[in-house]
């Protein structure tokens, strides 16, 4: 267990690189503290698996260094970093059988049979494998193969971190979910740091203390789940995390108001202030969740006293049992609300609320307000 | 109530027709001359199990049965790691890879009886490479007297001839294992010499099973490249399963004798291939207990 600290860490798999489009990975600095439970979160071709990968040490990096409790290891071969990893497909050594799989790591490290005996059947116990431990680990279904790679990554316990590279994409949904269940436990357990990549938001919500969005080889945000959907710190953020994204649409300010689609909203003191002489893109975000539909025609429409709706058409509204998605045209563009209940039908004219707290501005993609 | 219609029976037709002139027809054939004894042309006896009884007590055909299990096990031991060895030294891509895949099948595309000729020369003391080397440097080298001087040529021409085709097998096999195998192995702390025994040997297995009953039926019919080197000799040192079943077929036109060894011949090979098949498709993979 160590606390990791990635200093000017870039990679770039052309030499000499200029601009950031040379970067698979831009150069970062960050601190992951000794004990977390983090998720790197972004889609295909983010970068997470390379930095992942620069963390354990199976790709180089190009620029910057990696420290373990301030120790250098960006030289470091894997073998020598003390570092544990899982895959996403499962990677077994079929002539053995599930104990010797699981004991190999130890085995290598020259642990003595006793000891590792023990241990074995303790992570064997934690991922009920026991039963198994007397067969060829050839034979057994995905699920249970990737049980054995987890087991693999958490049988050594005085590893750096254990770095999981979406590790469940195979396992079925089912048993997804308790896997996911079961390696929080082990982490609570074990205290062990766990740095875990997945694409999947729900995975990493739901796993991580601590989540990093990642995306075209950056970090856009760091925070937990609470913080990702309140408060996204970019665009990406915001369109990436919740279901359906989050709702931006480009707008002006004038006047101490944003003019969206030909319509004015309210701005508070501070976003106003944020705003002004902001040059670039300005765009306005806001969560499905926190869109309200208001039947009344005039309501909220006066500017001077904090005008906070718009006039919008009903485009479509499918019931999705707890709740009901509706998608309005707001001028040229698009808006998603989830709603408790809707009484207006398709091609009717409502106002929608964008409560002022909880709009949130954006100027080239960055948070201001 | 479902009506089966039998006629599609009859698209398999063709290829009965071809396996039956292609092999099932000659096959009959040799049964045939085995039980009977071919006088003339038009004059035949039946003798039954005569020849098998004949041939089975042919001192000099057990010297040709012995010869070759000896050769083919000496091909399988000697081809079988080396191929294993050299696919593993091969570069993994890039030009470099092509380029020794390229000169490593040389070998596997020249025609065998070329072969025979090109050690022949190269075996020989006066003109040849290796055999002028061999002699400069004080060994008395000759594979047309020494018996043992043969049998190496023949085994290094066969050794140079085929292990190139072993190589490209496990080269396949080698390039067929995912990137995420080796990078599970480093992280696991896995010895060079563990990562071969646990991951890349088992991986080969199929490969490695080709190979094997490829090599071994191969070298076990050995014919040409012999023939053409030395002849069979220096007396029969040489003389394999297949040359002596042309000599006693084609030089004394024996044709029961000759067709009563080819059927033990071909039992022989299947029975092997059997073993062989079914003895590394359970290594390895059977439980430990």
């Amino acid at each position: 267990m160590a606390r990791i600290d990635l200093i000017e860490l870039g990679h770039a798999y052309r030499p000499n690189p200029t601009a950031p489009g040379d970067f698979a990975l831009q150069p970062m600095t960050r601190t992951w503290d000794d004990g977390g439970a983090y998720a790197l979160l972004g889609p295909s071709g983010c970068g997470k698996t390379t930095l992942l990968n620069i963390i354990s040490g199976l790709v180089k990096p190009s620029h910057g260094r990696v420290l373990f409790d301030g120790r250098d290891v960006t030289q470091l071969p894997t073998e020598a970093r003390n570092i544990a990893q899982v895959f996403q497909f499962p990677v077994i050594y079929d002539t053995m059988t599930v104990f010797d799989n699981l004991a190999f790591p130890l085995r290598n490290r020259g642990w003595k049979e006793s000891q590792t005996r023990v241990r074995v059947h303790q992570v064997a116990d934690m991922l009920e494998l026991t039963s198994d431990l007397k067969h060829r680990a050839s034979g057994l279904s995905v699920d249970a193969k990737q049980k054995i790679s987890l087991g693999r990554g958490l049988v050594r316990p005085d590893v750096a971190a254990v770095l999981f590279d979406e590790p469940l994409t195979v396992i079925d949904p089912h048993l997804k979910w308790l896997l996911r269940r079961k390696l929080k436990e082990i982490h609570h357990e074990l205290k062990l740091s766990l740095i875990y990549v997945t694409h999947d938001q729900v995975e990493a919500l739901t796993f991580a203390d601590q989540v990093v969005v990642m995306t075209q080889g950056e970090v856009v945000q760091t925070g937990s789940a609470q913080t990702l959907f309140e408060e996204p710190a970019h665009t990406f953020v915001g369109y990436f995390i919740g279901n359906p994204g989050m709702n931006l649409l480009p707008c002006s300010v004038q006047d101490g108001a944003a003019w969206v689609g030909g319509h004015a909203l309210a701005l508070s003191g501070a976003a106003s202030a944020a705003l002004a002489g902001a040059g670039g893109k300005v765009s306005l975000g806001v969560r499905p969740e926190f869109v309200e539909c208001v039947a009344d025609a005039d309501a909220g429409g006066d500017l001077a006293a904090g005008g906070d709706t718009v006039p919008a058409t009903v485009l479509s509204v499918r019931n999705m049992g707890t709740h009901f998605l509706a998608e309005f045209r707001l001028g040229e563009h698009r808006v998603a609300a989830k709603l408790r209940a809707i009484e207006a039908a398709a091609g009717s004219t409502v106002r929608l609320r964008f409560p002022q707290q909880r709009t949130l501005y954006y100027v080239d993609d960055q948070r201001v307000a | 109530m479902k009506t089966y219609n039998n006629r599609a029976w009859f698209l398999i037709l063709p290829v009965l027709i071809c396996v039956a002139f292609s092999a099932i027809l000659p096959l009959m054939t040799v049964v045939n001359y085995s039980v009977q004894d071919i006088l003339s042309p038009t004059q035949s006896v039946f003798v039954g199990t005569e020849w098998f009884k004949t041939v089975l007590r042919d001192a000099d055909l057990h010297g040709a049965l012995a010869r070759q299990l000896f050769f083919s096990l000496a091909v399988l031991a000697i081809q079988i790691p080396l191929g294993i060895l050299i696919a593993l030294c091969m570069p993994a891509g890039g030009w470099r890879a092509s380029l020794a895949l390229v000169l490593i099948s040389l070998p596997l595309l020249i025609p065998w009886n070329v072969v025979g000729t090109i050690w022949q020369i190269f075996g020989r003391g006066d003109i040849g490479l290796m055999g002028y080397a061999l002699n400069s440097l004080g060994m008395s080298y000759n594979y047309n007297g020494n018996s043992v001087d043969a049998w190496m040529t023949v085994l290094v021409m066969d050794i140079w001839h085929w292990t190139p085709l072993v190589v490209l097998l496990c080269y396949a096999g080698l390039r067929a294992i995912p990137d995420a195998y080796y990078q599970a192995a480093r992280i696991d702390g896995a010895s060079r010499l563990a990562v071969f025994r646990f991951i890349q040997l088992p991986k080969m297995r199929n490969v490695l099973m080709i190979a094997v009953l490829l090599r071994f039926m191969d070298s076990f019919m050995i014919y040409t490249e012999p023939f053409v080197l030395t002849g069979g000799g220096p007396g029969n040192a040489t003389t394999f399963l297949s040359q002596y079943l042309t000599q006693k077929a084609v030089g004394q036109f024996d044709l029961g004798p000759a067709s009563a060894f080819s059927l033990i011949y071909f039992l022989i090979i299947l029975l092997f291939c059997f073993v062989l098949y079914t003895w590394m498709q359970r290594v390895g993979t059977g439980d430990q207990k």
